[in-house]
């Protein structure tokens, strides 16, 4: 259970996501943020004004998926770093994930890294595809790794610098 | 020698040095004393992005607001800033006894806003005096600040926000975190907190809490046990984690002392954080020279520091005549707002329970000090 883990269970995901039909269009946010809280970066960094206009700074984000293009400008700006853009449309096999990235060293674009899932389990490996890492987006850089298809909505985060042979 | 200045503001944190800056443009003279040899409080540690209203730089790291806000007080010539100066008294003469950079100094003040911030609270457990146990604001002080890793594994105890948080700056500091351990059944912190540390995967324990440490002249491990409803060890579930550190992260309790010697009314409040000054709604205390703001009114955050001292400083210039009345009130009431709204949410239904007892006008809380209350 959430509140006593900090691990979403799918059902508290389940709300949070867009339709089949939309992740089949291409690169979409996926906002994770559950509970409500004094905070609003989100809202105010998206270009697109793609979250729920907040009436009130406690209100939970609320995306119109048929709004966001996935560009990722809000994932750097979410403290939560509860933000990520996922596309299925990337590869034919292989799906792609914006996660926000907070710890050194940054993973080298070209690379693998191991993946993991949203209690830290290892699932496989996965492609750096990009890492970007702006003076605007302040010290949150937002990598880009490619993943099987089927782990695009399991991998959250992922761990550098020990590949297979160097564990 | 006494120094005698219009406005005193106590604690160059983020309410303290809100609240001088509301002097600007006032005319009249500011001290503002603070303890360490850099201004910031809190905020100088916290390297993470806050969370809170944009308009107070939601979004933005700790560190980053702390910097800012002093860059903008370093453009004021009506402002002395003290550093290394700590208030140790006050005196009924009003005088505030100041140890600055190893001297003495006498500060008499027309009005005084005490935004001294809060401490930590501690845990009682056999063996908590070995080396090897800190409190959180030590870790951050040790890693963000001096750049030393307090260990190498470290078990949390506390799952707040700065637990959580923490945690995480430990993590970010290549320290192995064992495990969060948390005596409520719930996470107290915000979740986004918690899913940030469990997806490298940390584990969160609730219901659960620190039996006692062991060790031969340091922390060599620690023993958790499961509480009970009634919060008492359930014997039989005990177990061992090596570890080499142990943070405490279970609470803050507002610095207030300057206040209780200027014959404040206090009033314990546990929603606030432990003793605290009841005051109206422009923060001044029942003595008619003290003004409280930011966690030494009730332990909240930094947007709610900066508004309060922000409201504070406001009130107390006007009290003072300061130059530009009229626009001064129409910004009081704008902060007011702010401060409504910010505390309107479910996190913020603590701080509103608590504020109901603190009030000079309503039904006060008990006072411990002067029975008077
Ligand atoms: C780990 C952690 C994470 C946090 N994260 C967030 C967050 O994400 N968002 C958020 O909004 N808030 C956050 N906070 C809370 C925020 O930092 C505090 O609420 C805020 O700093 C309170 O401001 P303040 O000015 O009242 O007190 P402080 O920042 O504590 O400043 C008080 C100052 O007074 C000085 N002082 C004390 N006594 C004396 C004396 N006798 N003489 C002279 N000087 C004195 C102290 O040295 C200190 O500099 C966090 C806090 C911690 C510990
Ligand atoms: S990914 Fe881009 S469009 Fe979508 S919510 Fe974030 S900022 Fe807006
Ligand atoms: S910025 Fe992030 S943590 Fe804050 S409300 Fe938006 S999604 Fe939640």
């Amino acid at each position: 259970m959430l509140a006593k883990t900090g691990i979403p269970t799918p059902d508290d995901l389940s709300s949070k996501l867009p339709s089949e039909e939309r992740l089949q269009q291409g690169p979409v946010a996926i906002v994770e943020c559950f509970t409500p809280i004094p905070c609003d970066p989100c809202y105010h960094s998206c270009p697109f004004k793609a979250f729920q206009v907040f009436q009130d700074i406690n209100d939970l984000p609320v995306l119109d998926f048929t709004k966001c293009t996935g560009c990722g400008a809000c994932i750097a700006h979410c403290p939560g770093l509860a933000i990520f853009v996922v596309d299925y449309t990337y590869q034919p096999d292989r799906g792609l994930i914006k996660i926000p990235y907070e710890f050194l060293p940054l993973p080298v674009a070209g690379t693998e890294v191991i993946t993991l899932n949203r209690s830290g389990e290892e699932i496989g490996q996965g492609s750096v595809v990009r890492v970007q890492n702006p003076l605007s987006f302040d010290k949150t850089a937002v990598v880009w790794v490619a993943v099987p298809l089927t782990e695009v909505m399991a991998v959250r985060h992922i761990k550098v610098g020990v590949g297979p042979d160097e564990r | 020698m006494v120094l005698y200045t219009d406005l005193l503001v106590v604690g160059g944190g983020p309410a303290g040095m809100a609240a001088v800056l509301q002097a600007a443009d006032s005319g009249l003279s500011v001290i503002l004393l603070e303890r360490y040899d850099q201004l910031g409080g809190q905020l100088v540690k916290q390297t993470h992005r806050f969370f809170g209203s944009k308009d107070e730089q939601a979004g933005t790291r700790g560190n980053v607001i702390a910097r800012a806000m002093e860059e903008e007080l370093e453009q004021l010539d009506n402002v002395t800033v003290l550093l290394e100066a700590t208030a140790l008294g006050y005196y009924e003469d009003n005088i505030l006894l100041v140890s600055a950079q190893h001297s003495l100094k006498k500060i008499k003040a027309e009005r005084i806003i005490v935004a001294t911030g809060a401490a930590e609270k501690m845990l009682t457990f056999p063996n908590n005096d070995l080396p090897g146990i800190y409190g959180a604001g030590a870790v951050q002080t040790l890693m963000n600040l001096d750049g030393v890793v307090p260990g190498r594994r470290v078990v949390m105890v506390g799952a707040g926000n700065i637990g959580l948080i923490v945690s995480y700056q430990l993590l970010q500091a290549g320290v192995e975190v064992v495990a969060v351990v948390e005596a409520a059944r719930q996470i107290g912190g915000y979740l986004v907190h918690a899913a940030k540390i469990s997806r490298t995967g940390v584990p969160i324990y609730t219901g659960q809490t620190i039996k006692r440490a062991y060790g031969n002249g340091e922390v060599e491990g620690v023993e958790l046990w499961q509480l009970d409803h009634n919060w008492q060890g359930i014997p039989g579930s005990e177990r061992s984690l090596a570890v080499d550190t142990i943070c405490l992260a279970v609470g803050l309790r507002p610095l207030t002392d300057i206040l209780v010697q200027a014959g404040c009314q206090m009033a314990y409040v546990p929603q606030l954080g432990g003793d605290v000054p009841l005051r109206d709604d422009n923060l001044k205390t029942s003595n008619h020279r003290f003004y409280v703001a930011g966690d030494a009114a009730g332990v909240e955050e930094a947007t709610a520091a900066i508004l309060e001292g922000e409201l504070a400083g406001l009130s107390a210039i006007l009290e003072l005549g300061a130059k530009e009345g009229q626009s001064l009130e129409v910004k009081k009431r704008t902060v007011k707002k702010k401060l409504d709204k910010l505390r309107k949410g479910p996190v913020g239904e603590k701080i509103r329970a608590g504020l109901l007892k603190v009030r000079r006008d309503g039904n006060a809380g008990k006072d411990r000090y002067s029975h008077t209350g």
